[in-house]
């Protein structure tokens, strides 16, 4: 097996200009007159070098550095604005610039189909590079928007409120608990008001989650109430047998605030 | 990787310490970092105390993702566990924290595989991940 | 091993824990704060976790083993500057340090056993 890839690679070799000129061709008439054909050339010309190493087998590092130049590739096609398929369609004509000469030999026939089977993967491997690059631009998106979505405001002196839109789920459960907490450190304020006007559903597990997030706030001595509370939330709360125990619940945070003004010996009065 | 004994207490603080250098080098944040070492010291306990001694793995990682990762494996040549599920059982609750803090250390990492039987040790393997 | 120093303030005791003890220094915390809380007749008892970055379930029954000997004394502990990290963790933990209570810092904690006198 490692031989018949030796003779592709030598045949590669061999024929390395007229190869590489095809090659560049195809690439170039793919790419409707985006890049010129020099350009292609110049890129195409390092690529098949690595293609050649790594086939002949001689050199370890050649696998590395040609997924290193297909990623780089796919990188720079997709900020020029080119498709994933059109970036893929042209490491895929390798295959017909080879077997415009191979075709003339019937020896290299099962050679070229072993050489034919790595040229899709070199190709898939481009595909895949973008659409790993667009999966980490929507995960950073998705946690900014998060972070974002997550304000702590200072209500009064010693007392913060944590308003949360959205579900509740247990990565923003952390990431709730974080901020609340350094808040907590930061403005030396006893008292939280964690307001779930905005969270859709309150199940057993979002329950849970609040429960977390006034547990861990009263390890920082803070005392902590939820507001919020729709009639609807009520209902389902009890129904599912859930217990706030101890911890103070409030229609709006109107009422927790004048709550925990009233717990820090505070009144408001008329001007 | 790196292996350290599990034979005294003061052998759990020293793996506190290496794991808390390993987690550092992988990128894993403040909380993350310190619920790692919070699980390797309880495990570390386990394996002293239930498993008469024994000792621990502590390797970086990669996934396929490209994330890294530390990954934890302790193991002792104890008695082992006969009631797998019921060493396990703990919701979470404001228990008092007796127990085999196995449940407990189950919720601060991201993988955990524990095996064990009578009468041939245990091991418990755990990941945490990078985000 | 490391003895940790008690500091005798008023009617409180004060204890700052710098680093990660070993167990036996820990054993030595409780039993060297029951002699003093004997000795000094001490209303409260303040120990401050700013420094400590693990606590583990070990650490945490000791917390709370020394809520309950100070509670024989007449006297009420306050864990305090616990940090966020940790409260994460020990949240997650499940443990709750029971018949102790907690403050932000130490002045925090004072007033909280002040204002129970």
């Amino acid at each position: 097996m490692d031989e018949s890839k030796g003779r592709m690679a030598a045949f590669l070799r061999d024929n390395q200009d007229k190869v590489v000129g095809s090659w560049s061709e195809l690439v170039a008439a793919g790419l409707r007159g985006r890049t010129s054909p020099e350009e292609v050339r110049h890129e195409l010309e390092e690529l098949y070098s690595l293609v050649i190493r790594d086939l002949s087998g001689a050199d370890e590092h050649a696998a590395g550095e040609l997924r290193a130049v297909l990623d780089e590739l796919s990188r720079s096609r997709a900020r020029n604005g080119f498709t994933p398929s059109e970036t893929a369609l042209g490491v895929f004509s390798l295959k017909e610039a080879v077997y415009e000469l191979v075709a003339d030999s019937a020896d290299l026939v099962p050679e070229f189909l072993a050489f034919s089977r790595m040229v899709d993967g070199l190709g898939l491997r481009t595909f895949e590079s973008y659409s790993s690059a667009r999966e980490r631009i929507i995960t950073d998106q998705a946690s900014s928007m998060m972070e974002l979505s997550t304000p702590v405001v200072r209500l009064w002196d010693g007392i913060i409120a944590v308003p949360l839109v959205g579900t509740l789920d247990s990565e923003r459960t952390q990431l709730v608990m974080e901020k609340l907490l350094e808040t907590l450190v930061a403005t030396g304020a006893d008292h939280a008001v964690i307001d779930i006007t905005g969270v859709p559903t309150v199940d057993t597990e979002v329950a849970q989650h609040l429960l977390k997030t006034v547990s861990a706030a009263r390890l920082l001595g803070a005392e902590c109430t939820i507001s919020g509370i729709r009639p609807q939330v009520a209902q389902t709360i009890v129904s599912l047998g859930i217990e706030f125990g101890d911890i103070a619940t409030k229609a709006t945070l109107a009422d927790a605030l004048a709550l925990a003004l009233r717990q820090a010996g505070l009144k408001v009065v008329p001007a | 990787m790196d292996e350290l004994p599990i034979r005294s207490g003061d052998d759990v603080v020293r793996i506190r310490q290496h794991v808390r250098n390993a987690a550092a080098t992988t990128g894993l944040s403040l909380v993350d970092q310190t619920k790692l070492v919070t699980a390797a010291s309880e495990l570390a306990r386990n394996t002293l105390i239930y498993g008469g001694g024994g000792l621990v793995r502590v390797e970086v990682v990669k996934s396929a993702t490209g994330r890294a990762g530390v990954r934890l494996a302790f193991v002792d040549k104890g008695p082992g566990i006969a009631n797998i599920d019921l060493a396990l059982k703990d919701g979470w609750t404001s228990g008092t924290g007796l127990g085999l803090g196995l449940s407990g250390s189950r919720r601060l990492v991201d993988e955990f595989e524990l095996t064990s039987r009578p009468g041939s040790g245990t091991s418990v393997v755990v990941v945490k991940w990078s985000r | 091993m490391d003895q940790v120093p008690i500091l005798k303030i008023g009617r409180t005791l004060f204890v700052s824990i710098q680093i990660d003890l070993q167990d036996e220094s820990v054993m030595r915390l409780q039993e060297d704060l029951a002699e003093e809380l004997a000795a000094t007749g001490a209303s409260g008892v303040i120990i401050d976790i700013t420094a400590v970055e693990i606590v583990d379930s070990f650490i945490g029954r000791m917390l709370t083993m020394i809520g309950q000997i100070s509670r024989l004394f007449d006297a009420e502990t306050v864990i305090v500057g616990m940090r966020p990290a940790v409260a994460i963790t020990l949240t997650e933990l499940g443990l709750s340090l029971n018949g102790v209570r907690t403050a932000l810092d130490a002045e925090k904690g004072l007033a909280m056993l002040n204002g129970r006198a």
